[in-house]
């Protein structure tokens, strides 16, 4: 597993953070490789998913965000979220059925992967409404992972799901990486992080800090 | 004109239908009678203040006195609209917003009105040009407050599924547009009720003020009828604009929802 510091030599990292900050949170320093996991954890309301939100440009922020070396002003807001999704721990809905939220050329890239994450075409075809949270849960994460991202930022996206659901979305995210992409994960489980080979990272207070000491597997 | 002046003893006795309302609110609990009361009494007292106003610059007859008016009722309305949310915006943008809604609304339809249909000499004349405004900017209160309220209301309700879709890649404008399209449906809907429920409901209150000072029932109708689009058209622009404005405001130059610009 490369180093989540590795192309500062070579290729650019795949996502370099560099005092990125805003009124509430920061200054966030983080780099992240291809193919590489970074894992944040720390209590409820330390500033994880405002971490998050600032890389995707969902709040205001200052600082210098890029993508294998390409600064994130050079986008436009839609461009660059696309290529940097983010899935909030809430998710949202805008529609009526599950299968209405993706674009008509994604739709069976989605039937694939709710199969691949243990959901049927009954819960794409359902009303939102009557789904289970977890069952969102699931259907949110393939809305991101339909976009083929190079990185993607999820925000506690297992909080909701029981053991085995867990692991297919882990099996998941273990794939996407071995192709290259790199995922910014906020989680409470350590294990997780471990499972997925992930760097450490904590937030505490407002600020972020690389934790050395646990070693991933 | 065959008109019957109301006498004070008149008005007095009709007010005993307010004090019944409240005690109504009292013995039911509503929490309302000190709203009942004091709206009453702002009502008696502005329309009292209003007809001595109206008096005197009907004897006038100057076009700066006549614009100043319209100009004052238009502030007043632009407040009341930018009030109403539950979460208004922070500093004088709500206020700027309403402010921009009322005067084009007005000014396009007024003057619509009053460079052809009425054409009152001269076009300043305070007895066409007053009314005509008030009624056009009580419509205007009624479309703006209900677009704004509802557009800033979803707009907080929506926030995850908003956001969701920003995060994924969605354009603000397309992302927002459906809260755009509910607000301005919902700011259209009182003129909607007032159209179809004009003449078998209720009568409207300016046909039913021409029929009570003796015109014409026809006469009366056909004045009622120009209205009615004088006010769909106001409504319509209102929403629109204030719609419009709101949501630029609600978000910046990088697609954010900035929900934070709300108090």
């Amino acid at each position: 597993m490369p180093e989540p510091d590795a192309g500062q030599g070579g290729a650019p990292a795949r996502l370099a953070a560099r005092g990125l900050k805003s009124d509430l949170a920061g200054p966030f320093e983080m780099t992240l490789a291809a193919g590489a996991c970074a894992a944040i954890s720390g209590a409820s309301g330390s500033g994880k998913s405002l971490f998050l939100r600032m890389i995707a440009d969902l709040d205001p922020n200052q600082g210098e965000v890029r993508l294998d070396g390409v600064e994130r002003s050079t986008f436009t807001p839609p461009e660059w979220r696309r290529r940097v999704p983010y899935v909030a721990a809430e998710s949202g809905w805008w529609l009526d059925r599950a299968i209405d939220h993706f674009a008509p050329d994604k739709q069976a890239a989605a039937r694939a992967l709710a199969a691949a994450l243990g959901l049927g075409d009954t819960q794409l075809e359902q009303p939102v409404l009557r789904l289970s949270t977890g069952e969102k849960q699931r259907l949110a994460l393939i809305r991101g992972f339909v976009l083929e991202p190079r990185i993607i930022l999820l925000d506690e996206p297992t909080g909701p799901l029981d053991p085995d659901s867990t692991a297919l979305v882990e099996a998941h995210l273990k794939a996407m990486m071995t192709g290259g992409a790199a995922v910014l994960i906020v989680t409470h489980d350590p294990r997780q992080a471990d499972r997925l080979g992930a760097a450490h990272y904590r937030m505490a207070s407002r600020k972020l800090t690389r934790v050395t000491e646990t070693v991933s597997a | 004109m065959n008109t019957i002046s109301l006498t004070p003893s008149d008005l007095a006795i009709a007010s005993s239908l307010l004090l019944f309302d409240a005690v109504l609110s009292v013995v039911l609990r509503l929490n309302l009678h000190r709203q009942l009361v004091w709206a009453g009494l702002r009502m008696v007292a502005q329309l009292v203040a209003v007809g001595f106003l109206l008096r005197w610059v009907f004897s006038m007859h100057h076009p700066a006195l006549t614009v100043a008016v319209v100009v004052v009722m238009s502030l007043i309305a632009a407040r009341e609209i930018a009030a109403r949310p539950e979460r208004k915006f922070k500093g004088w943008i709500g206020l700027w917003i309403s402010g921009v809604g009322v005067a084009i609304a007005t000014v396009v339809t007024v003057g619509l009105a009053l460079t052809t249909a009425i054409r009152p000499q001269p076009w300043y004349d305070a007895r066409y040009a007053i009314p005509l405004a008030g009624i056009v900017l009580g419509s205007v209160l009624n479309a703006g407050s209900l677009t704004l309220d509802t557009l800033l209301a979803d707009a907080r309700r929506e926030k995850a599924s908003i956001e969701a879709q920003l995060a994924l890649g969605t354009p603000f404008r397309a992302a927002f547009a459906p809260l755009i399209r509910n607000s301005v449906r919902r700011g259209l809907l009182p003129i909607v009720n007032q159209m179809s429920a004009a003449g078998l409901i209720t009568l409207p209150g300016i046909m039913t003020g021409q029929i009570i000072a003796g015109e014409d029932p026809i006469e009366a109708v056909k004045y009622q009828i120009l209205l009615m689009f004088l006010l769909a058209g106001a409504s319509g622009v209102a929403g629109l604009v204030i719609a419009g404005l709101a949501s630029g405001h609600l978000t910046d130059g990088r697609q954010r929802l900035r929900l934070d610009r709300l108090r």
